[in-house]
C-alpha cells in the first residue's frame, strides 16, 4: 500500500522583513536578520518554502530592573548593571537580536529621559553588532519622549521601534519613517485588531516591509491558548492571501512567562509544582515552543538557558537534508 | 466523513416504494443525512450499501478507551486540524514509563509516587493518566511481577510495552479485569499479537516508521477483526513528529483514509519540549520517561490550555468573593470573571494571608487587559458591580483597589463612585501580597 502524503498548496506567503543594517547598507551592524517569507504552515518544509528560521531575541534593559525573578538576576549577574555589558552577554548567549527596553524610571526613581535613552542606545550599538529593537516602557507619553531621540540616535541602523498600540502609534511610526527604522505593531489577541493597526500604520506611509506584528500572547497557564489560536488564524489568513495579515509575527514569551507565579517565585507555592528553577525554565521554554508552532517569527526571551533550548528546538524542527 | 443526502441517495434502491415512511428515496436520504431517520427503516437497502453507509458514519479517527481498575481514558475521535475550527476533544493521555528491570520494589515505589500526584490548576485537578510498563527484561515472569507491582498501588489504565506475544500475555494476565493498551505489533509479530489482543479484548498499538506499512498492518488487523488500534509511527525528532502527525491527521480528516484513522502514541522520553509539541500537534497518548513534577506540571497545564474549548471561555460567576473571612476593615479588590484571572488573584490573596473582598465583574470571561480593550471592563461596569453588591455596606473605608493594568480608569471611577478612593494595584497578581503589605493599613 502506498500512502500519499497530503500536501497543501497556498496562494500567498508571509512578507519578508529585515532588521538591522550593515556598513554597506548605511548602518554599523555586523549582520542583519530577515524573518518571514513563509509559504506554508510552521516548519512543514516539505510542502512550501520557509526561507528564514524564526529569530530569537533576548530582552535587555537600560538598567537593572527592579522586579524581575531572582532566577534572572542569578543568570545574568553583573552584566545587568550596564546595558552594554548586558547586550554583549546576550550576544554571547546566542541571541539573533537585542530587544532593548527602557524603564519608566531611572535608577534613582526619577522619570527616564530622552537624553538617557540616547546614551543607552549609543552604548548598546557600540557593544554589540547585532540588530536591535528599541522599546519604550509602555506609557504613551513617556514612550514618545524616549523613542524619538533614541530613533534619531540609531538613524540608519534599521532598528525595530515600539511599541505601537492603537492608542499610541503615530509618533513612533513617524519617527521610524524619518530615521529608516521598523516598527512593532501590538494588539490584544484579536485577528481583526491586528489587521486594523497594520492598516493604520501603513496608511501613514510606512512600507509593509517595515512592520512586524505582535498579536500578543499569554503565558502557559495564563491564556496561551488565546494567543496560540489567534496566531494560527492570522497565519492561515496570510497564506490564503489576506494581505494585511502577512506581516511576520513577534511574541514575547519571556515577559509573559516570567511575570507569573510559576516562574517568578520559589516560595509559598504548592509542593506539586516541583523544583523552582526547572519549572521556571520549563515555563518559558514550553510557552516559547508552543508559540513557534503557531507561527511566531520572532520570540523575545529572558533567560539565556531558554534561548539555548529554543535554539535546539529550532534545529530539531528543521527537516533532515 | 459524513455523506451528503445525494451521496446517500445513490446507495439506496431508488424505487420510491414509500415503505420507509417517506414519499421518495431522496426524501429519506435527506433525513438520513440530517440524522433524523434510521437506515433500518428501509427494508430493501443492500448489504453492500449498508456497510458503506455505516463506514461513512464512523468517526474519522477512532475513539479508543483504556481502562484501569478504576478510571479510564478515551483518546481519538478528533475532528479538526486547528482548535479554533471547533475544539480538540480528547486530551492526550500522559503516561509514565516504568521498566521491569528496575525490580519490583523500585517499580512499585515509582508508581506509588506518581499515582498520588495531583496539582490544582484553576480549580481543576491535574494528574498523570497511567503507566506504561516495559518488559525490558524479556522475561515474562519478571514482566508479570512488574505489572502486578504497579497494579498493587495504582488503579490507573496501563500500557504494556511488550515486544512479543508471550510477554504481552504475561502482562495481560497480571492486568486481568482492566483494559490496557498492548504495544506493539509490527510486521513480524502482528499475527501473534493480534491473537493476544483479541483474547483479552484489549486495544493494540502498531509500530512502524513507514506509513505505508502502518496502513497495511491496520488493514490486515481490521480484516482479522481487530479495530481498536493505536498507531506508533516511531517519531523521535521535533520535525519528524510534526510532519508525520500532521500528515496522519490530514489523511484521516481530509482524505477519509480509514486505515490510518486511529489515535497516535508517542515516546518523547525526557524531552519536555518534544512532548509539548506533541500535545499541541496531534498525539493521542504520550509516554514520558521521568517523573519530575516541575516538568509534568508544565505539560499538564499546556494540555489543559490547548484542549480548552475556544467557543466557551472559562469563566467564574461574577459576584463578591470573601477570602480569609474579611471584615469591615479588609481591602476590596476588583478583577474580571475570566477564570484564569480570577484564580490567579484569589490564590494570591489567599496565600498572602490577607482577608479581602474580591469583586468579580462580568467581563464576559475576558482577562483584565482584553476586557478593557473590548470595553467589557470599564469604570461604568466596575461601579455598577460595587453598587449592586452593596460593597459600601460591607466595609467602612470606601477604598477600592483596581488592577494596575487599568490604572487609566481611576479618574472616571472616582466620578462614577463619589466618595470612594480608587487605589491602583499591581499589574500582576503575583505582586498583590507585597502591594497590600506596603499600601494597606490594617
Ligand atoms: S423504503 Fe427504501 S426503497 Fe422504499 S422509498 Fe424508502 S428508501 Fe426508497
Amino acid at each position: 500500500m502506498t500512502v500519499e502524503i497530503p500536501i497543501e498548496k497556498w496562494a500567498a506567503k508571509v512578507r519578508e522583513v529585515t532588521l538591522g543594517a550593515t556598513a554597506a547598507q548605511g548602518g554599523t551592524r555586523t549582520r542583519t536578520v530577515t524573518v518571514g517569507g513563509e509559504g506554508t504552515l510552521p516548519f512543514l518544509s516539505h510542502e512550501g518554502s520557509l526561507p528564514h528560521s524564526p529569530a530569537l531575541a533576548l530582552e535587555v534593559r537600560d538598567r537593572k530592573p527592579d522586579d524581575w525573578s531572582p532566577l534572572l538576576y542569578r543568570a545574568w549577574g553583573e552584566a545587568m548593571d550596564d546595558p552594554g555589558d548586558w547586550a554583549k552577554a546576550a550576544e554571547a548567549a546566542g541571541a539573533d537580536l537585542i530587544y532593548l527596553v527602557f524603564s519608566s524610571t531611572m535608577a534613582d526613581g526619577r522619570p527616564n529621559t530622552g537624553e538617557n535613552a540616547r546614551s543607552v542606545v549609543r552604548k548598546v550599538l557600540g557593544a554589540t553588532g547585532l540588530p536591535l529593537a528599541v522599546i519604550g516602557p509602555g506609557q504613551a507619553e513617556l514612550d514618545n519622549e524616549l523613542i524619538v531621540p533614541a530613533a534619531e540616535e540609531a538613524k540608519g541602523e534599521r532598528v525595530m521601534l515600539g511599541i505601537c498600540e492603537d492608542k499610541n502609534y503615530r509618533t513612533i511610526v513617524a519617527s521610524a519613517m524619518a530615521n529608516d527604522h521598523l516598527v512593532q505593531s501590538k494588539t490584544p489577541m484579536d485577528v481583526n485588531l491586528s489587521k486594523q493597526l497594520v492598516i493604520l500604520i501603513h496608511d501613514m506611509g510606512m512600507p509593509l516591509e517595515r512592520i512586524i506584528m505582535d498579536p500578543t500572547t499569554g503565558a502557559l497557564g495564563y491564556g496561551i491558548e488565546y494567543g496560540y489560536s489567534v496566531m494560527e488564524r492570522l497565519r492561515l489568513a496570510a497564506l490564503q492571501g489576506d494581505t494585511m495579515t502577512q506581516q511576520p509575527m513577534l511574541v514575547n514569551p519571556g515577559e509573559e512567562a516570567w511575570k507569573v507565579k510559576e516562574s517568578k517565585v520559589g516560595e509559598g507555592v504548592p509542593a506539586v509544582w516541583g523544583d523552582w528553577e526547572r519549572r521556571a525554565l520549563a515555563w518559558e521554554s514550553v510557552t516559547a515552543t508552543t508559540l513557534l508552532l503557531s507561527g511566531a517569527d520572532v520570540l523575545i526571551l529572558r533567560h539565556p538557558e531558554t534561548l539555548k533550548r529554543i535554539r535546539s528546538v529550532l534545529d530539531g524542527l528543521r527537516a533532515p537534508a | 466523513m459524513p455523506l451528503t443526502g445525494l451521496e446517500i441517495y445513490k446507495l439506496l434502491p431508488q424505487t420510491n416504494c414509500k415503505e420507509c415512511g417517506y414519499p421518495t428515496c431522496l426524501a429519506f436520504a435527506m433525513k438520513l443525512a440530517a440524522k433524523q431517520a434510521e437506515l433500518k427503516a428501509c427494508p430493501y437497502v443492500t448489504d453492500e450499501s449498508k456497510s458503506k453507509l455505516e463506514a461513512a458514519s464512523a468517526p474519522p479517527i477512532r475513539l479508543i478507551e483504556l481502562a484501569g481498575a478504576d478510571g479510564s481514558i478515551q483518546v481519538g475521535n478528533e475532528t479538526v486540524l486547528f482548535r479554533h475550527e471547533k475544539t480538540f476533544y480528547h486530551r492526550p493521555g500522559l503516561f509514565l514509563r516504568l521498566t521491569d528491570t528496575d525490580g519490583v520494589n523500585e517499580v512499585k515505589r515509582k508508581a506509588a509516587e506518581a499515582e498520588g500526584y495531583r496539582a490544582d490548576y484553576v480549580g481543576i485537578a491535574l494528574g498523570l493518566d497511567g503507566f506504561a510498563v516495559e518488559a525490558k527484561s524479556g522475561d515474562p515472569a519478571a514482566f508479570k511481577a512488574a505489572v502486578e507491582a504497579v497494579q498493587s498501588v495504582s488503579t490507573k489504565p496501563l500500557i504494556l510495552l511488550a515486544g512479543t506475544a508471550d510477554l504481552a500475555k504475561a502482562g495481560l494476565e497480571a492486568a486481568a479485569g482492566t483494559r490496557p493498551l498492548i504495544h506493539a505489533a509490527d510486521r513480524d509479530n502482528w499475527q501473534a499479537m493480534a491473537e493476544a489482543a483479541k483474547a483479552a479484548k484489549a486495544p493494540l498499538a502498531i509500530r512502524s516508521d513507514s506509513l505505508d506499512e502502518l496502513a497495511e498492518l491496520t488493514s490486515s488487523l481490521a480484516q482479522a477483526g481487530l479495530e481498536d488500534l493505536v498507531l506508533d509511527p516511531g517519531v523521535d525528532t521535533l520535525y519528524k513528529s510534526l510532519f508525520t502527525l500532521t500528515s496522519l491527521r490530514r489523511l484521516a480528516l481530509k482524505k477519509s483514509f480509514r486505515s490510518l484513522g486511529y489515535p497516535i502514541i508517542t515516546f518523547p522520553g525526557n524531552d519536555t519540549l518534544l512532548a509539548a509539541e506533541q500535545i499541541a500537534k496531534y498525539a493521542g497518548m504520550i509516554v514520558v520517561d521521568t517523573f519530575d513534577p516541575a516538568l509534568l506540571y508544565a505539560l499538564l497545564v499546556l494540555r489543559q490550555n490547548i484542549y480548552t474549548d475556544p467557543q466557551k471561555p472559562i469563566q467564574v460567576q461574577p459576584g463578591v468573593y470573601e477570602i480569609n473571612t474579611p471584615d469591615k476593615t479588609a481591602p476590596v479588590l476588583v478583577t474580571t470573571n475570566f477564570s484564569i484571572t480570577y484564580f490567579a488573584v484569589a490564590n494570591e490573596v489567599e496565600g498572602s494571608g490577607w482577608p479581602a473582598w474580591l469583586v468579580v465583574t462580568d467581563a464576559e470571561g475576558m482577562s483584565v487587559l482584553t476586557a478593557w480593550a473590548a470595553g467589557k471592563f470599564d469604570a461604568e461596569r466596575i461601579a455598577k458591580a460595587v453598587k449592586t453588591h452593596n460593597i459600601g455596606e460591607k466595609v467602612e473605608h470606601q477604598k477600592l483597589i483596581i488592577p494596575g493594568q487599568v490604572a487609566v480608569l481611576s479618574g472616571e471611577l472616582e466620578e462614577e463612585l463619589p466618595g470612594w478612593q480608587i487605589m491602583v494595584g499591581p499589574r500582576e497578581a503575583v505582586d498583590i501580597g507585597s502591594y497590600l503589605k506596603a499600601m494597606w493599613q490594617r
